[in-house]
């Protein structure tokens, strides 16, 4: 299990391994953003926890189809459903490794666009909080969407369509503790939701991935 | 016994085209699946392996003994052939890739980046995993392809030396390997026959 | 009669609606007929919305079996996951663009009624956001079906997402209240004191229901029994696949 974690982030930060791409594109948007909307910090103030949240969501889903496709492609996935591992246990570990490459830099690179955005300070713990509980999720949610699509041709757009839904309620609380936290508010009821639906995801849609994933590989 | 097969059903794309395969595998023994393209060797192969349900008829071996090889070889262009072959390793949970670098001739490669590999040499490293699998039962599918004649030979040898070492091979082939010990099975009578219509004729049709 | 089990059998369930199917697009038609014209002209207009309420007769229905055709995409997922009942997958696939149009016709109605109620065709209220969810789920549904060429792949894989995406579009639900009560009336049948509503309204109401009803079995029925023949097609050219 470790091997196939060590392996998937090895993959991924070496050349070609698609490592920074998200956390470009996240950089890009939140450049974007105040360039169309106009630099008024007033306005890019209200806005930033949506902002960031949206950005983050979709810098998750630009990699997501990573996940699976590769070792669909030169047959690793055959081998790994046949190899003495539960793929329960291989699609969480993807997810996990999904996460440590795309969530994770996203949680760190927050506060800087953040900044960018004219965030209140009262916010940035909240930001940094929300992103740490809600990105697990986009990844597990991620991996479903991945092991759905995972055998079509042109999968990607698909993806996006069944994938985007399902990321809403992380997408409604986790920026809901933000801009709550901007405004001083109190942040416990969306924080424990957004901690509720990470917790679910992670424990129950790996279940739903690996059946899936057999499913396709049939 | 170590693998038997019996009254095997299995279906492409939801439409049946094998059944009624038996075969049984000893130790120490290989069987050649022959058959023409599309006649479900590897169909044939996916459901033992386990990666397809059959339709019909059990497929018996002891647990964990079955290391699969298909076309596709699960090789990472950016890891080295000693990367490569840890991963698989540790995934079967064996230590030691030294005996399978060695029977493979891959030594001299080890540390070369698997994607600067010409294609037979991509192949032998495919080939080594199922020696790192520790695993008695080899199912290959067509396991010779891009390989050269000296290749050919030295997987023949790593197969009986397998053999030798009390596993058995299932393998789909069109070239020999240089067994002559190895039995021919001929998928061409247990082709599926269409299923009939029935007097409910177009009414009755549903796969 | 035996077991209802006996009408997942394809050519049981082919028989059965060759003569179900026309009974239930008539009295579909009928009712729904005979509910909106009482609806639409033969009720009081309100003391406070005129005219326009009488929206009601499309929107309510409409939204109703909007959320109805999925819970049956639901039920008829897992019975394919469980049962295997090749009809019930189909039954799933056959409904979700019905669905699609009534959450399509709530949204609008719902539209058209806000603009002079409200003051705006749109608000991202818990109701009108949860339904354009809803949409989206159905799109998701749809285009994962259309995607995919092997039959029981296909519906293996859109039942499991039926199954996830339930829990998610719940999910998405709550999310959507937590953010306000917004401006949609309560249910508009609620028994809250004070804004219940007219046996006037009512009865017509009830009728038109009953017809939209009656509308999305015979769409069901229909669309049904088009995805079997279909997938006899399918059957009979892989058999000439096979000589």
């Amino acid at each position: 299990m470790i091997a196939l974690l060590t392996r998937d982030l090895r993959l991924a930060l070496r050349a070609g391994g698609g490592f920074g791409l998200g956390l470009a594109f996240f950089l890009i948007l939140a450049v974007l953003v105040p360039l169309g909307v106009g630099p008024e910090p007033a306005t890019l103030a209200v806005i930033a926890p949506g902002i960031l949240w949206v950005g983050a969501l979709l810098a998750c889903l630009l990699s997501l189809d990573r996940i699976f496709a590769l070792d669909y492609e030169d047959g690793s996935l055959d081998l790994l459903a046949t190899a003495p591992v539960p793929l329960e246990a291989v699609v969480s570990i993807k997810a996990l490794a999904h996460w440590l490459t795309t969530g994770l830099p996203l949680v760190l690179i927050s506060p800087v666009l953040g900044l960018l955005l004219f965030l209140p300070a009262e916010a940035y713990l909240w930001l940094i909080l929300s992103l740490v509980l809600g990105t697990p999720a986009l990844s597990v949610i991620g991996t479903f969407g991945a092991a759905l699509t995972v055998g079509l041709k042109r999968g990607g757009l698909l993806m996006s369509l069944l994938v985007l839904p399902l990321y809403i309620p992380t997408l409604v609380f986790g920026a809901e503790v933000v801009s709550r936290g901007a405004q001083g508010l109190a942040v416990n009821t969306p924080l424990a939701l957004l901690a509720g639906i990470t917790t679910g995801a992670v424990a129950l849609l790996p279940f739903a991935s690996a059946l899936v994933l057999r499913i396709n590989l049939r | 016994m170590t693998l038997r097969v019996s009254d095997l059903a299995v279906a492409r794309g939801g439409v049946p085209i094998l059944e009624g395969v038996s075969f049984a595998l000893d130790v120490g023994q290989a069987l050649v699946l022959r058959g023409p393209n599309g006649s479900g060797k590897t169909t044939l192969l996916r459901s033992v392996a386990g990666l397809q349900p059959a339709l019909a008829g059990t497929i018996s071996a002891p647990p964990d003994s079955i290391a699969y090889a298909a076309h596709a070889d699960g090789i990472k262009g950016t890891l080295s052939v000693r990367e490569n072959l840890e991963f698989w390793a540790a995934i079967y949970g064996k230590a030691g890739i030294e005996p399978a670098l060695e029977q493979m001739n891959l030594r001299a490669l080890a540390d070369r980046a698997a994607q600067n590999l010409s294609a037979g040499q991509k192949r032998r490293l495919g080939l080594a995993r199922l020696l790192v699998s520790g695993r008695p039962v080899w199912v290959l599918d067509e396991p010779t392809v891009s390989l050269d004649a000296e290749s050919v030979a030295l997987f023949g040898e790593v197969v009986r030396t397998h053999l030798g070492h009390g596993g058995c091979a299932l393998v789909a082939t069109h070239i020999d390997l240089g067994l002559p010990e190895a039995d021919i099975f001929d998928l061409a009578p247990f082709k599926a026959r269409l299923p009939d219509l029935g007097a409910g004729g177009f009414d009755e049709a549903f796969l | 009669m035996g077991s209802v089990w006996e009408y997942a059998n394809p050519l049981k369930f082919m028989r059965t609606t060759d003569w179900l199917l026309p009974i239930v697009a008539i009295s579909a038609v009928v009712v729904t007929a005979v509910g909106l014209i009482w609806g639409f002209f033969f009720t009081p207009d309100d003391f406070r919305q005129g005219s326009t309420v009488k929206i009601v007769f499309l929107h309510v229905p409409a939204a109703m079996m909007a959320i109805n055709a999925w819970v049956m995409m639901l039920v008829a997922s897992l019975i394919w996951l469980i049962r295997r009942h090749h009809v019930s997958a189909l039954a799933a696939k056959a409904a979700a663009p019905i669905g699609l149009i009534m959450t399509l016709i709530g949204l609008i109605t719902g539209a058209v009624w806000g603009q002079p109620m409200w003051g705006t065709w749109w608000a991202w209220d818990p109701r009108l956001t949860s339904f354009l969810v809803l949409f989206l789920f159905y799109l998701g549904y749809i285009a994962l079906w259309a995607a995919i060429e092997d039959p029981d792949t296909g519906a293996d894989l859109t039942a499991v997402l039926c199954l996830v995406g339930s829990v998610f579009a719940l999910l998405s639900r709550y999310a959507a209240l937590f953010w306000s009560q917004g401006l949609h009336q309560g249910a508009s049948l609620s028994v809250a004191p004070g804004t219940r509503m007219d046996w006037a309204y009512k009865a017509p109401l009830y009728v038109c229901m009953v017809g939209f009803g009656l509308v999305f079995v015979a769409l069901l029925l229909a669309g049904t029994r088009t995805e079997i023949r279909s997938r006899r097609m399918k059957a009979l050219m892989a058999r000439e696949r096979m000589v």
